[in-house]
């Protein structure tokens, strides 16, 4: 496998690979020395065209862990605001014979068409409103981490899901094994084709009622211009995860949110700090996730 | 063509031989620790072990090792191998610590496991132990134990079977 645009075009098995590579990744990052020497002497650039601190700051941990050399090229500081194209940019990175290309970028398709155009190997860090593969990768292995499996779990994904590529990503991911996915939020943020294998919920209470797994998604302040939701105090009111809410979810399930979390909107601040919540480990499992991505990547020969 | 080279009691004559020469050349038991590289390794590591405790009365502490991580050749493979992951639950600083594989051959897995014994801190010694070594060897390594010398040639395979795998213990040469 060359790069990773999406979670779509992975088969079940090539995600119980990464999967289970990342769980060998954790062990390093639990060492004294939690750095291996097995990617020495190649190049990593993160390409970061939308601002993003969590994610770009994961992957280059990752990257040094596993001994790259990491070079950092976010919009504010680049050419790009001079006018150069994402094809003109690639090429001058691409001449300084990088191995791997971490993409974000606002425009759904951003990182695909990176890698046609690329011997190096590249890995999408959330492209528009289409994928953000290492995301679902990483909720997927800590779901596994705590439950053991994913076929036959009940998850429920919460909130702006139209907006979504996390949901989306998890969509895709979740479908490919034998589980029962929930879309849950108001009418306007769930998109308009749904696939036959989720079920909708109006109503927040019914839609985590006995599941095994909540994913909160973050309100997409920054997407909200085309009034989906009349304010986010009636948002936080109806869809905010609150307290007395997890008494209908399973007893021993877990919640679970990408971040940046936006407290008491979509998450109150008692069940991102309760025990059922999952939101620090998902920050850790995604170093150990996004090591495994890149170790399972081969970039083309020149 | 499949030729066996060892069956069942010859592995476990040899595997007792090893653990006491392990015993006699360390003078006892403390102070050791087993390190079984990932697959075959980590097998014959469990049994060593074992056979240490029946002599010794003595638990000698048993880590797998998975150098996937450390190979130089990860530019030339296309596809990664399965990973199991590493488990050293007891600190190296200061132990003789006993690398244990099931063939050895061009001696870069063990360049590999001795620099991930690195990572987790600084044995007093490391000394190797494997059940075949097959010669050819591209690095200044040898081991401290060896079960039976085969020479063999490039072209030829070593299959290492073992019970906790496959069912069935038996060393079998296989050629082209």
């Amino acid at each position: 496998m060359k790069d990773l645009i999406g979670i779509k075009e992975l088969s079940r098995q090539d995600i119980e690979e990464i999967l289970n590579t990342a769980k060998a990744f954790k062990e390093v990052l639990q060492r004294d020395i939690k750095k291996v020497p097995t990617l020495r002497g190649r190049t990593a650039i993160n390409l970061f065209f939308e601002p993003s601190t969590r994610t770009r700051t994961s992957f280059e941990l990752a990257e040094k862990r596993l001994s790259l050399d990491v070079l950092n090229f976010s919009v504010s500081t680049s050419s790009v605001v001079k006018g150069e194209t994402l094809y003109d940019t690639l090429k001058t990175i691409e001449s300084y014979n990088v191995d791997y290309i971490v993409i974000r970028h606002s425009s759904s398709g951003a990182a695909k068409f990176v890698a046609e155009n690329t011997f190096a190997s590249v890995i999408n860090a959330g492209d528009g409103t289409n994928e953000h593969p290492t995301q679902a990768l990483l909720d997927a292995f800590s779901i596994l981490e705590i439950k053991g499996r994913l076929d036959g779990l009940k998850i429920a994904i919460v909130g702006d899901i139209i907006h979504s590529r996390v949901a989306r990503s998890n969509l895709y991911l979740l479908s490919k094994f034998d589980t029962e996915i929930r879309f849950v939020g108001p009418p306007t943020l769930l998109p308009q084709e749904i696939p036959d294998n989720v079920k909708i919920f109006f109503d927040l209470q019914e839609g985590i009622e006995d599941v095994d797994v909540v994913m909160i998604l973050r309100i997409q302040l920054e997407r909200q211009k085309g009034a989906y939701i009349p304010s986010l105090k009636e948002y936080s009111h109806f869809w905010g995860l609150k307290k007395e809410l997890l008494n209908y979810i399973k007893k021993d399930a877990v919640v679970m949110h990408p971040g940046p979390m936006n407290r008491g909107v979509e998450i109150s601040t008692e069940v991102a700090d309760s025990s059922q919540s999952l939101i620090l480990r998902q920050v850790t499992n995604g170093i150990a996730t996004r090591m495994a991505v890149i170790y399972m990547l081969n970039p083309k020969e020149v | 063509m499949e030729k066996e080279l060892l069956n069942e009691q010859e592995i476990e004559r040899i595997l007792t031989r090893i653990t006491f020469e392990i015993l006699e050349k360390n003078k006892g038991a403390e102070n050791i620790c087993l390190i079984g590289i990932v697959t075959g390794g980590v097998y014959i590591a469990e049994r060593i072990k074992r056979k240490i405790n029946e002599t010794e009365k003595i638990d000698v502490p048993t880590g797998i090792l998975d150098i996937s991580f450390y190979r130089d050749d990860i530019k030339l493979a296309k596809t990664r191998k399965k990973i199991k992951p590493t488990n050293i639950p007891f600190s190296l600083d200061n132990k003789k610590v006993v690398l244990v594989d099931d063939v050895l051959y061009t001696g870069r897995s063990t360049r590999a496991a001795m620099d991930a014994l690195m990572d987790f801190g600084r044995p007093a010694e490391i000394q190797l132990a494997v059940l075949i070594d097959r010669g050819h060897r591209e690095l200044p390594i040898m081991a401290n134990y060896t079960g039976k010398y085969i020479p063999t040639s490039r072209s030829e395979k070593i299959k290492v079977y073992l019970k906790e795998f496959t069912g069935k213990d038996s060393v079998v040469l296989i050629t082209q």
